[in-house]
């Protein structure tokens, strides 16, 4: 996992080296501190030699200020070396999440996704910054104060022994002991916002259904929950702060006895008790903020799984290796017995034995019932998921040859659930081609019968569409999404109940726009609408991921059980 | 909250009312946490001094003693034991008592925040956004949470701090005293220099970070989208851009933040000095009456100083975010609750199962009225905010059993209308009346026993799918619940499901397919069986062979029940009693299908295909 992560740090290297080094510089200088200190006591202002106090003084000052721009420096390079690993790292992430195939994404969930750009990342910068500063500095001023010490007297120092793996032991304790509640309040937490959430957008459901008293009886139980379990962990937690100050009190006390002693004995000065006593308590602190540092550490743990298992996820769909196809001939399509499950473990097949010719320039019709896996068959074309067993193939080459870029661009797909982006119209349609001069952008949402009430808006094409374009009619939301499919000049379109929202005559209209403009491209038509794909030159009935039939209306309406039951319901539906 | 802002209650009068508030939730806590940081700090000031007393008062003398006499020391040294061991039970008191105190607090706020918001009015949820309601209570609850259980003991322990080291310091030497004083001084300029810049960064970032989810969250879920246009490469271009922003901001951010306690250590390390210096050469020189030992505790006294100044305006910094926070949260407390003053109540006829009456009070007692499902509506006006009506002189009267069908484009006023006879809002002028009797003087949660509604967008709650149909009617049995699913036809894909009745939705229900999310919306609305029915677009992700046939068994339960519908598909409402044609919120044509027809109106030229429904 470290490994992986480890890779983004790239151009961030030098900052990331400079700031232990200067860390340790740093300690190395504050460490040394107590010591000319003790030097300036002892051999000073005991003796009365001012000139030695003076010129022991300056070159403290000298030191601490250098010490200074060491600290400041470190501080610096760990920011920027944190804050540029993790750019580089939503970088990485981003890069690859944009190279991820359908079924990738499903497998993480957008929502995920989004979190772990955010969140997840977020967490590993602060992880990051202090093991590269406070981690480094900890440690080593520990170190060099346990040398300091030991070389001032060892005797004294032989309290440590006891006092350390005390302490330690009583830290671990702790850590161990209330580590896992930590979990079960996150958990609980997660329960809580949940809940918040659904009574905020469900809030018309609650009213209506008088539910606001069981509600508030179920919120009540979350609070409590996530009180409970906070409460005893805290409670030993809150031995952290103590437990450290008894270990340094008990220690103070013990330097000053057995320090007494040994002054007396004339087997230490005084002024080297002073150092003892602040070296004692930078080790002391050391600890302390190691124990907090590996707390810190733990949480970043799992965020660092995360990131790393988008990073390691390998994309289900890649370009062919060898010479990839860049162009596609025609917008012939052949499904040469596929089979498709979601899943592999799934003993469900989607679609089963797809056998099917489509020529160039056909117009064909899709229905079946929700669940009988029309959109699944049409994600096969532009490889969004790959076949389980069979092939498809395109203009007279199986999918899997073509340049994915290549592929997709010829075959332009209207999703069922589709989206715009936040910016204007004209933003929106250019998704479909970049390059496309204005005049090609209106003949699209002419096509489209979108031109019309583009024009009605308020600042046209110009209009702002915002997020997750709230501000369109679901109706028009389509027409923009087709005229930015048009845009791509595809050789195959297919229209997944892309024209549901909008009324029958303005569909028939966009329809015969699509035969008669572009009568090149192969079109393919999803819909639950009879009237919707009535004139298709062939129509399939999907039923359960198998086709049940193809054949125009008036053949399937005389001899398709399923097909003429459903016309018949739409007709007197409309009588 | 509402769009227009009051006055907005300054940063002192938060904080009291703030404190005030976490008081209430438990005096004692509050008030024995405090006594014990000042005892914790004195006990830590005292031990400073300690090593003064070891020094002089016994190493010094027992260096000239012939024998020495360890005695004394040993009694000073259990005497500190004795501090030591106070402050450090006062250390754990205080710590403890603050967190467990900061949970209660959090526990409380969020159920009274929560149990206010359930009372509040549906205009309150359209003019606030849902992140930003939910962010009161995450991140304001937090920042309010890190105050009380760090921030305040912490500052307070600073200031008894260095209240107590001043002290102290003075005691052994006034002059050098005032020195420190001038260090510190100019070390407060830094601080506040260094903090001021850091919160500024960290305001830019919080604000970039902002964008860079925003960028993320679009472009994530319109991911899939992204591939089918080959996207990819504009999509990296734009991250670039936000990316770098944020990593710029960050980076400075951390460095302020980061950058202060190396220069306060270091400051306070020149102080060490300096105090040595000046102080050795004082002693010396014989100009100021100090030993050497109080020279050695004032120096460590000077240490113990910068750290808390350094902490102090660094908690300053968390306590004026909290203070933000508590403002948004006391705001939400503050909003005021929907009104209910109606007294008559609803209740089911004795012995008769769903038959229900009204019990309107009268002078003298009570009178028993059926419900029947009588709803007119006589001159409404309203609008969502002063000045902006909505709704235009509406009347009109469903009788009992009648279903009325409301038609409109988009922002006509037709789920306005609907949402006005359980009283979601508060109408301007003209009255509404159910079976006679004034809507505003039935008791709200009765008026909405009575009606049920059935919205487009479709929300169910965290549980399983038989669970989230008896949402509609808590009493009900199993057998309710699967004879309410299969009339809704929603009982075939549910026997699909592994789990079958037992599948677990979460609360966007995102494992469901939108229609399928309508058909159990449809179970639960009917399993509740409301003498009212309002069905808003309630069937219009279903496809038209399963639509038609959950229209069958909505017609079994609609039977004498009254309705109001709302549908794109004008096949759905046809056999409507009374169709409603509205435009900008006034009506514009009624009558049944026939009627319409014949007028040739606008309900004729949408039937026809001439007109579109936005």
């Amino acid at each position: 996992m470290l490994k992986t992560l480890l890779k983004s740090v790239r151009q961030y290297k030098k900052e990331t080296l400079l700031s232990p080094l200067c860390v340790v510089v740093e300690v190395f200088i504050e460490m040394y501190i107590p010591y000319i200190m003790g030097l300036l006591i002892d051999n000073g202002i005991n003796k009365g030699d001012m000139d030695y106090v003076r010129k022991m003084g300056l070159f403290t000052i000298l030191l601490t200020l250098v010490s200074l721009v060491l600290g400041a420096s470190a501080s610096y390079f760990s920011a920027h070396a944190a804050a540029g690993f993790t750019a580089n790292l939503r970088q990485d992430m981003f890069y690859h999440m944009q190279d991820f195939s359908f079924e990738n994404i499903d497998k993480f969930s957008s929502a995920s996704l989004v979190t772990r750009l955010t969140t997840d990342t977020n967490n590993i910068q602060q992880a990051y910054q202090m093991s590269i500063r406070m981690a480094v500095r900890a440690p080593f001023m520990m170190i060099i104060s346990l040398v300091m010490a030991v070389s001032i007297s060892w005797r004294l120092t032989l309290v440590f022994l006891v006092a350390v793996p005390v302490l330690a032991l009583a830290m671990i304790l702790i850590i161990k002991n209330a580590r896992p509640y930590f979990p079960r309040i996150f958990r609980a937490y997660d329960e809580l916002n949940r809940k918040v959430r659904e009574n905020i957008r469900g809030v018309r459901e609650v009213k209506t259904y008088v539910h606001e008293e069981e509600q508030i009886e179920n919120f009540e139980n979350s609070t409590s929950k996530i009180y409970k379990l906070f409460s005893r962990a805290m409670f030993i937690m809150a031995f952290n702060g103590p437990v450290m100050t008894l270990m340094i009190d008990a220690v103070m006390l013990a330097l000053s006895w057995f320090g007494a002693k040994l002054i007396v004995g004339h087997q230490l000065a005084t002024g080297q008790l002073v150092s003892m006593f602040s070296y004692t308590m930078s080790i002391l602190m050391s600890l302390m903020i190691l124990s907090m540092i590996f707390t810190q550490l733990m949480m970043a743990q799992s965020s660092g799984r995360r990131v790393a298992d988008v990073l390691t996820a390998k994309p289900t769909i890649v370009n062919p290796a060898k010479s990839p196809l860049t162009s596609v001939t025609n917008g012939e399509i052949v499904f040469d017995h596929v089979d498709f499950k979601y899943d592999k473990e799934d003993a469900h097949y989607a679609l089963k034995d797809i056998d099917l010719q489509i020529k160039s320039g056909e117009t064909l019709g899709i229905i079946g019932e929700t669940g009988s896996s029309k959109s699944t068959l049409i994600s096969m074309i532009p490889r969004l998921y790959d076949v389980t067993g069979g092939a498809v193939r395109v203009g007279g080459h199986n999918v899997r040859s073509y340049d994915l870029k290549t592929l997709r661009d010829n075959v332009a797909v209207v999703l069922q659930k589709n989206v715009l982006f936040s910016g204007t119209i004209k933003d929106n349609l250019k998704w479909g081609n970049e390059k496309a001069s204005d005049e090609e952008i209106v003949r699209a949402a002419k096509i489209a019968h979108a031109d019309g009430f583009i024009r009605e808006m308020p600042d046209g094409y110009d209009t702002m569409v915002e997020q997750g374009g709230n501000n369109v009619s679901g109706g028009q939301k389509q027409r923009i999404t087709i005229a930015r499919a048009l845009l791509k000049k595809p050789k195959i379109l297919i229209l997944d109940d892309s024209t549901s929202a909008v009324d029958t005559k303005t569909e028939r209209e966009i329809r015969e726009a699509l035969k008669r403009d572009l009568p090149e491209t192969t079109k393919i038509i999803i819909s639950q609408r009879i009237v919707s794909i009535k004139d298709a030159d062939r129509i399939v009935v999907m039923n359960h991921g198998k086709i049940e039939d193809v054949g125009t209306h008036d053949e399937l309406i005389k001899h398709n059980d399923l097909y003429s039951s459903i016309a018949k319901f739409q007709e007197e539906n409309s009588k | 909250m509402t769009k227009k802002q009051a006055q907005q209650p300054s940063q002192m009068q938060t904080l009291t009312r703030l404190l005030k508030y976490v008081y209430r939730v438990s005096p004692a806590a509050l008030i024995v946490s405090l006594v014990s940081v000042i005892i914790s700090a004195a006990a830590s000031v005292v031990g400073s001094l300690f090593i003064e007393q070891v020094i002089d008062r016994y190493i010094t003398p027992m260096l000239k003693q012939k024998s020495p006499d360890f005695g004394p020391l040993a009694h000073a040294v259990l005497l500190m034991a004795g501090i030591y061991a106070i402050g450090l039970v006062a250390n754990y008191l205080f710590t403890l008592l603050m967190m467990v105190l900061s949970q209660q607090v959090q526990k409380q706020i969020r159920n009274e925040m929560f149990t206010h918001m359930q009372r509040l009015p549906i205009a309150f949820f359209d003019q606030n956004e849902y992140g930003d309601i939910m962010s009161r209570y995450t991140n304001d609850i937090d920042t309010l949470m890190q105050m009380i259980s760090q921030a305040l003991p912490m500052f307070a322990n600073s200031v008894f701090s260095v209240v107590f080291v001043l002290a102290g310091m003075f005691y052994l030497s006034w002059q050098l005293t005032l020195v420190s004083l001038v260090v510190v001084l100019l070390s407060l300029g830094v601080v506040r220099y260094l903090t001021g810049k850091s919160s500024y960064y960290f305001d830019q970032q919080q604000k970039t970070v902002g964008t860079v989810n925003g960028y993320n969250e679009e472009m994530l879920n319109g991911l899939k989208v992204i591939k089918v246009f080959s996207h990819e490469p504009e999509a990296k271009a734009d991250f670039d851009r936000y990316n770098d922003q944020l990593r710029i901001a960050s980076g400075k951010a951390n460095t302020y933040a980061t950058i202060l306690f190396p220069i306060m250590g270091n400051i306070g390390n020149l102080l060490y000095v300096l105090i040595a210096l000046l102080g050795g050469a004082a002693i010396l020189a014989g100009n100021i009456p100090l030993t050497l030992g109080a020279l050695a505790s004032f120096m460590q006294l000077s240490k113990a100083f910068i750290m808390p100044i350094a902490q102090i305006s660094q908690q300053l910094n968390a306590i004026v975010l909290a203070i933000a926070g508590a403002r948004r949260i006391f705001q939400v407390l503050d909003e005021k609750v929907e009104v209910d003053d109606g007294q008559v109540t609803i209740e089911e006829k004795p012995g008769v199962k769903n038959a229900w009456q009204w019990k309107v009070p009268t002078e003298n007692g009570f009178k028993y009225v059926p419900v029947k499902g009588h709803i007119v509506f006589d001159h409404v006006n309203f609008g969502y905010v002063p000045g902006k009506q909505i709704l235009h002189d509406i009347s009109l009267e469903a009788k009992p059993g009648m279903k009325v069908a409301l038609v409109g484009e988009t922002g006509a006023g037709k789920t306005t209308i609907s949402s006005m006879i359980n009283r979601f809002y508060e109408i301007n002028s003209g009255t509404i009346t159910y079976d006679g009797i004034d809507i505003k003087d039935i008791k709200k949660d009765d008026l909405r026993k009575s009606v049920s509604i059935v919205l487009q967008e479709t929300h169910m709650f965290t549980g399983n799918i038989m669970e989230n149909i008896r949402f509609g009617r808590p009493d009900a049995s199993d057998d309710d619940v699967y004879q309410a699913a299969r009339l809704a036809r929603a009982d075939e894909f549910i026997h699909d499901l592994d789990d079958g009745y037992e599948t677990v939705i979460d609360g966007g229900g995102s494992d469901l397919s939108q229609g399928q999310l309508q058909l159990l919306s449809i179970a639960r609305a009917m399993i509740a069986d409301k003498p009212v029915m309002i069905l808003d677009e309630a069937t219009s992700s279903i496809d038209t062979r399963t639509e038609r046939l959950v229209q069958v068994g909505m017609d079994n339960l609609l039977a004498g029940r009254t309705s109001f519908v709302i549908a794109h598909r004008l096949s759905t409402i046809v056999n409507s009693d009374l169709i409603m044609v509205l435009d900008h919120g006034r009506v514009l044509e009624a009558g049944n299908h026939d009627q319409l027809l014949a007028k040739q109106g606008y309900y004729y030229e949408l039937y026809t295909g001439k007109k579109e429904i936005q």
